[in-house]
């Protein structure tokens, strides 16, 4: 920038800013003098990953059962439920955490899942399921979304860790080897038509096509 | 009177007989060789019988045991994971017998369109079975054994 000439007025700081950004794309559109093309490349490509990565991290962190009992309206209702059902505790040893049934592992899903869980914030700010009585409450409609998502998207989440493909049907008990070779193998259902509740209570059932 | 020595002699007799008695071990069965005033371990929980083998009944109003695991099956206010499967309209999908017309009676008699409400809490009266070697034997004798026992020639 030239030298204020004390005689003319001081530019206004809209006219200033306005000549910085005009100087800044000079200078942006010039070809560098003193950086390498491939200097430049590069130092953009570490850049990326660095964003990227803190990006994915980001996800990552908000990934976890810590996290998500972080919220008491998680932790005193769904998780305290989890915890005497087989996916918290079993003979394996394997634990199924909130995510794992919750957030779809496939990276496009998992950030249109994000976007929607945006309300899960302001449901917390507002209080909306802030006691067990206001959450036994909302609790229908809450698990209606669930099922939804899940039949959606054929339960995927529960495919993850279960496949069809691999289940051994002589090593399960009666009933689910004939109701899976039944209505799973021939696609006719899926796993959350049948296997409501498994990782928390019910909500209030009746209406709920099956139950009564 | 009676002689110092013949109360010496009792008191020794008594404390015998009933330090004895402290040391007998009652078995019981169900509580094992633990004395009474000890308390015994817990012995191990065991898996749920899941074999849906059908049991057969011991008298003809006993409530069926339930041949298969209950494990985490929510019975409350809120549902009745039971009738997810035993009601009429889903035995064609589940493959389970109906619960049975009785449980759709009130106390009066009279049917209902549903299952009664004294009949909600299914496992008061139905009750899975313990995979476990039975603590104390059984001699229960059915009905049909009896009748044949006054028999010449019958079942003994
Ligand atoms: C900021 C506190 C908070 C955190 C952290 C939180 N939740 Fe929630 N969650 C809530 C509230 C509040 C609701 C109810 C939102 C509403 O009223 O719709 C909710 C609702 C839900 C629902 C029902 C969704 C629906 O579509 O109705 C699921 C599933 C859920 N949370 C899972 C999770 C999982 C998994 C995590 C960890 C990744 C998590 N929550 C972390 C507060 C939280
Ligand atoms: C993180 C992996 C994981 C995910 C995701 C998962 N499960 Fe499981 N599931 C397990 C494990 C581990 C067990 C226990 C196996 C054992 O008994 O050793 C289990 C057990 C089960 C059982 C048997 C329960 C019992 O009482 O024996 C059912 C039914 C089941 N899962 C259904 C589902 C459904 C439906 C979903 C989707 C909503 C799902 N699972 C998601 C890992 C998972
Ligand atoms: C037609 C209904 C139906 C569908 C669909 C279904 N299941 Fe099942 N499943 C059952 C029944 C019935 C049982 C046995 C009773 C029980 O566990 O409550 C069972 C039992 C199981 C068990 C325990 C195995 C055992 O030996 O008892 C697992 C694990 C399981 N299902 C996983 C799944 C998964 C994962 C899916 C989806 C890929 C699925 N099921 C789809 C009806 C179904
Ligand atoms: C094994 C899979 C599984 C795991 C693990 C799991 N959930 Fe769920 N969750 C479900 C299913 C399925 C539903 C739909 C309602 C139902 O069937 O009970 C549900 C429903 C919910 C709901 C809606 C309210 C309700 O109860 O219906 C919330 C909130 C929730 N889960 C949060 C969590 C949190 C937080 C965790 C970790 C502490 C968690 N879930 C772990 C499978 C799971
Ligand atoms: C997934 C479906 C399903 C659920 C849920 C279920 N049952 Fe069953 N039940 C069956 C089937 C199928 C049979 C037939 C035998 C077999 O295959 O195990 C049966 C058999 C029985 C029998 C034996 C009937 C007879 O005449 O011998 C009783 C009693 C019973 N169930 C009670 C219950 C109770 C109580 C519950 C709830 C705690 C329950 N069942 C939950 C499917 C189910
Ligand atoms: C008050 C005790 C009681 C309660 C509660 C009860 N039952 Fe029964 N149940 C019986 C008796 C007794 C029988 C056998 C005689 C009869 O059929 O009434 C029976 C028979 C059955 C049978 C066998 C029917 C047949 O035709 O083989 C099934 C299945 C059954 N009950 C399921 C259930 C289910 C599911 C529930 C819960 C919704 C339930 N019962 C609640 C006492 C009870």
């Amino acid at each position: 920038m030239s030298a204020v000439d004390p005689s003319t007025p001081r530019p206004s700081w809209l006219a200033r800013l306005w000549n910085f950004i005009v100087e800044l794309w000079g200078v942006l559109r010039r070809p560098s003098s003193v950086f390498g093309l491939g200097a430049l490349v590069f130092a953009g490509f570490v850049a990326g990953v660095i964003f990227w990565g803190g990006f994915n991290t980001a996800l990552e962190i908000t990934n976890t059962e810590k996290f998500c009992t972080g919220c008491h309206e998680m932790k005193d209702n769904v998780f305290a439920e989890l915890k005497s059902t087989a996916h918290f505790s079993n003979r394996s040893g394997v634990r199924a955490s909130c995510p794992d049934c919750h957030v779809p592992h496939n990276w496009t899903d998992k950030i249109a899942r994000k976007m929607q869980a945006s309300k899960e914030v302001w449901g917390h700010l507002f209080g909306t399921i802030d006691t067990r009585e206001k959450f036994k409450d909302h609790r229908l409609e809450l698990a209606l979304h669930e099922w939804a998502r899940l039949k959606a998207n054929d339960s995927l989440e529960c495919r993850n860790c279960h496949s069809s493909e691999s289940m051994d049907i002589t090593k399960q008990s009666p009933r689910a080897s004939v109701a899976h070779q039944r209505f799973l193998f021939t696609s006719e259902k899926t796993c959350i038509d049948c296997h409501k509740g498994i990782a928390h209570q019910l909500p209030d059932m009746k209406g709920v096509p099956g139950w009564q | 009177m009676i002689g110092k020595p013949f109360v010496l002699l009792l008191a020794i007799a008594l404390a015998a007989g009933s330090s004895s008695l402290l040391a007998q071990s009652l078995n019981s069965g169900l509580r094992g060789p633990t004395p009474l005033n000890e308390e015994g371990p817990a012995p191990p929980m065991t898996p749920m019988r899941n074999t849906s083998e059908k049991e057969v009944r011991n008298y003809p109003e006993q409530p069926p045991v339930i041949p298969h695991s209950v494990e985490g099956y929510q019975i409350d206010i809120n549902g009745n994971k039971c009738l997810s499967c035993h009601a009429r309209a889903r035995t064609g999908e589940s493959n389970a017998p109906m619960v049975s017309i009785t449980h759709f009676m009130d106390r009066d008699g009279q049917f209902l369109s549903t299952v009664s409400p004294r009949r909600f809490f299914c496992t008061s009266c139905h009750v899975p079975q313990n995979v476990v070697k039975a603590p104390i034997a059984n001699d229960f004798i059915d009905v049909d054994t009896l009748i044949s026992r006054a028999t010449p020639g019958g079942r003994r």
